[in-house]
């Protein structure tokens, strides 16, 4: 790996891959429907992704393309028995998607606003994450889930959570977090591959971004992070929307001649160790960026395991910059203040490194 | 007609008083003066107004995301409404939960709710508490959902428990033929949404939710029967809601202008108004004088949202905990 300091999706030293710029929700969409084509057990299930049925013909309308527009044109193209609408009924139609993949289907579950996660916990945490090592191995949950996370859209305390580390606390769920185009597209076909349960949670911010994707198929192995750009001074550490903060934040330092390496983590559960140590052996200053509420969270895990493997490198405490210990805000100037911003991260990094 | 003068315009105020609300409120939102999304319930103004005519401060209602109409019923005050949804701090709530979250403790309103189903356990409750404290015969619940949320599992819970325990609930379930884009003929397994009452040993009603007078007559045996302590009733209100989801949302998408001409042709305030003058209950002219002051009340409450303060910044750490004064900021 070179280390140019270039912010690109597949990370610095991968220059001329061919491929082209495209918007995210066309991506998770495009991805969705070809693992649909690749393989005939993979079907999806969620509220209002037929947008509706003709009251005389009974056809599906695809009046809004799916929550956030990520199945739209699906149910054209594969019909109701593979695009099953599901009744408002979560913690039903995730357990029978569990059922489903217990018994040799590759269920894709939406679940819309990443908040209503918890009307469908128990099967989750107690079924999905449980069956293979409480029954010794004998089964497998091919299940994948999606919902969007995060604050900033005005939809107030109720859907805009991003507590993706409460599904990390889990034994036997695997938690992954694209961040853009590039990674959504290898994240949500590595997911629907996988023979675990995966969750991916994407930001809503990310929804309308571009960014470059390569044309060829290719998934990201679950578990590993990847640089965004290269620099010698301090780690940003990214996850979901926060590694576009530190990217940004990044951009401002080096305008003040503070060279930053920026981290995207992508997977959350496993995550990747190794990425976060080479890193800090080489900058000697952490700083993690997380939306999530910082008690018992990833930003709270990454450092704990920096200061357990990496301590003898770090030249001062590791930093976190998060949102507070509260719920989201509904007006908009308290909400941007809960989420952690470009500025916060270079406010933090300048104290660390008595550059004020 | 035994439904007293007084009440009667209450009625008429009550259900001009949304309709118009919702029509500001939208106005507001495309002006780019509401912070977030918001759910407008116009066309639906029958179900809390014939419900909530019987009820006082010291019933207790729980809520929806498309709330506002609940809370007018219940006689909250449409200026704090709208600066709620403008995000200001002299908004119902402070500005923090905006128009999916209006609550008003002091006078019986729970809060409107933003995941579906999670607020009918919560009427179950209050008339726990009344129950609890034998006041049944002035403190009922009625809970708000759609038919959307009748395929919760929470309400099927709620259902069971309110029997069980013989608690003075009211099930009222505004069956809009939708849940977003999903027609509840696909998504609810019963024609009757009420019909599922009987295996939860309450009675069940099919009331036409177009119909004030209807909901009333409806509504008020029920009640009686919550506060005669003969336990919980399942309301279902067939009614219709003029505009999308959310302001955003174009039903004509998935809804045919047949279906939509048909419920406007059963409008709930011009049934009202033909239903009055013709039995020579209300004037043409006390209706418009009604009208004229909720126009108004509009003009008001958007002034008074628009002039009002945005919340101070230290807003964002209050009220996450009663006796711990300095939860963790963000950490910067
Ligand atoms: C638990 C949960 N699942 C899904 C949603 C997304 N959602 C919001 S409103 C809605 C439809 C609700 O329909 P209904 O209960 O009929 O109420 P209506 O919108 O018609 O008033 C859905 C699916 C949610 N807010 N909460
Ligand atoms: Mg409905």
């Amino acid at each position: 790996m070179t280390t140019s300091q270039a912010n690109n999706p597949l990370g610095p030293g991968y220059d001329g891959v061919p491929g082209k710029e495209l918007r995210f929700r066309d991506v998770f969409r495009d991805t969705l429907r070809a693992e649909m084509i690749r393989d005939e057990d993979v079907f999806l299930m969620g509220e209002d992704i037929s947008g509706g049925f003709d009251k005389d013909t009974k056809e599906p309308l695809d009046a809004w393309g799916g929550p956030f527009a990520a199945t739209k044109g699906l149910v054209q193209e594969f019909g109701p028995e593979r695009i099953r609408d599901a009744p408002i009924s979560e913690a039903g139609f995730v357990g029978a998607a569990i059922g489903s993949a217990l018994t040799g289907l590759r269920p894709v579950v939406d679940l819309m606003y990443f908040d209503f996660v918890t009307v469908a916990f128990d099967q989750l945490l107690s079924n999905a994450a449980k069956s293979r090592y409480m029954f010794g191995g004998q089964t497998r949950v091919p299940l994948t889930l999606f919902a969007r996370s995060g604050a900033g859209t005005g939809h107030a305390a109720q859907h805009s959570e991003s507590f993706y580390s409460m599904l990390a606390h889990i034994p036997g769920l695997k938690v992954v977090v694209p961040s853009d185009p590039y990674s959504v597209k290898g994240l949500l076909a590595a997911a629907i591959r996988d023979d675990d349960p995966v969750f991916l949670v994407n930001d809503k911010k990310l929804i309308n971004l571009t960014g470059f994707v390569p044309d060829e198929d290719y998934v990201i192995e679950l578990g590993k992070g990847r640089y965004l750009r290269r620099g010698t001074d301090v780690t940003l550490v990214g996850m979901s929307y926060t590694s576009i903060a530190c990217q940004k934040a990044a951009d401002q330092l080096a305008e003040i001649g503070i060279d930053a390496e920026v981290i995207d983590m992508m997977s959350l559960s496993p995550f990747d160790e190794d990425i976060l140590i080479e890193s800090v052996a080489k900058t000697h200053n952490v700083v993690i960026v997380d939306e999530d509420t910082p008690r018992a969270s990833m930003a709270s895990e990454f450092a704990a395991v920096i200061a357990d493997k990496a301590f003898d490198h770090l030249d001062a405490p590791v930093k976190r910059v998060t949102a507070p210990h509260s719920p989201v805000p509904y007006n908009r100037d308290l909400e941007i203040a809960y989420m952690p911003q470009p500025e916060d991260v270079v406010r933090t990094v300048r104290k660390l490194l008595g550059h004020e | 007609m035994d439904i007293s003068k007084e009440k009667l315009e209450w009625m008429y105020t009550t259900m001009y008083r949304i309709r118009r609300f919702e029509e500001t409120m939208l106005e507001q939102t495309f002006k780019g003066n509401s912070m977030g999304v918001t759910h407008p319930s116009d066309g639906q103004e029958a179900p809390p107004t014939g419900i909530c005519a019987h009820l006082t401060e010291k019933d207790w209602i729980g809520s929806t995301h498309r709330g506002h109409g609940h809370c007018i019923a219940k006689g909250l005050d449409t200026s704090a409404m709208m600066a709620e949804i403008m995000g200001k701090a002299t908004g119902q709530c402070g500005g923090k939960g905006g128009s999916m979250h209006i609550a008003d403790f002091s006078k019986g309103m729970l809060g409107a709710n933003a995941i579906v189903g999670a607020s009918i356990p919560l009427a179950v409750g209050a008339a726990l508490t009344a129950k609890y404290k034998g006041i049944e015969n002035e403190s009922v619940g009625v809970s708000f959902f759609g038919d959307g949320a009748s395929s919760q599992g929470v309400l099927h819970e709620s259902m069971n428990l309110a029997s069980v325990w013989k608690l003075p609930v009211i099930f009222a379930c505004e069956n809009n033929g939708y849940a977003e884009a999903t027609p509840a003929w696909y998504a609810v397994s019963a024609s009757d949404i009420a019909s599922r009452a009987e295996g939860y040993g309450m009675p069940g009603v099919v009331v036409d939710g177009m119909d004030v007078f209807a909901v009333y007559d409806a509504a008020g045996e029920a009640i009686a029967r919550a506060r005669a302590g003969e336990g919980p009733t399942f309301l279902e209100l067939k009614t219709y809601r003029y505009h999308g989801h959310f302001h955003a949302d174009d039903p004509k998408k998935y809804r045919k202008p047949e279906e939509e001409q048909f419920y406007l042709d059963k409008d709930p305030i011009k049934h009202f108004e033909a239903t009055v003058t013709k039995q020579k209950l209300m004037s043409a002219k006390q209706l418009k004088a009604i009208r004229d002051a909720v126009e108004q009340e509009m003009l008001d409450a958007v002034e008074f949202g628009m002039n009002s303060p945005m919340p101070d910044a230290s807003a964002l750490y209050d009220d996450v905990y009663i006796n711990y004064s300095n939860p963790i900021q963000g950490l910067r």
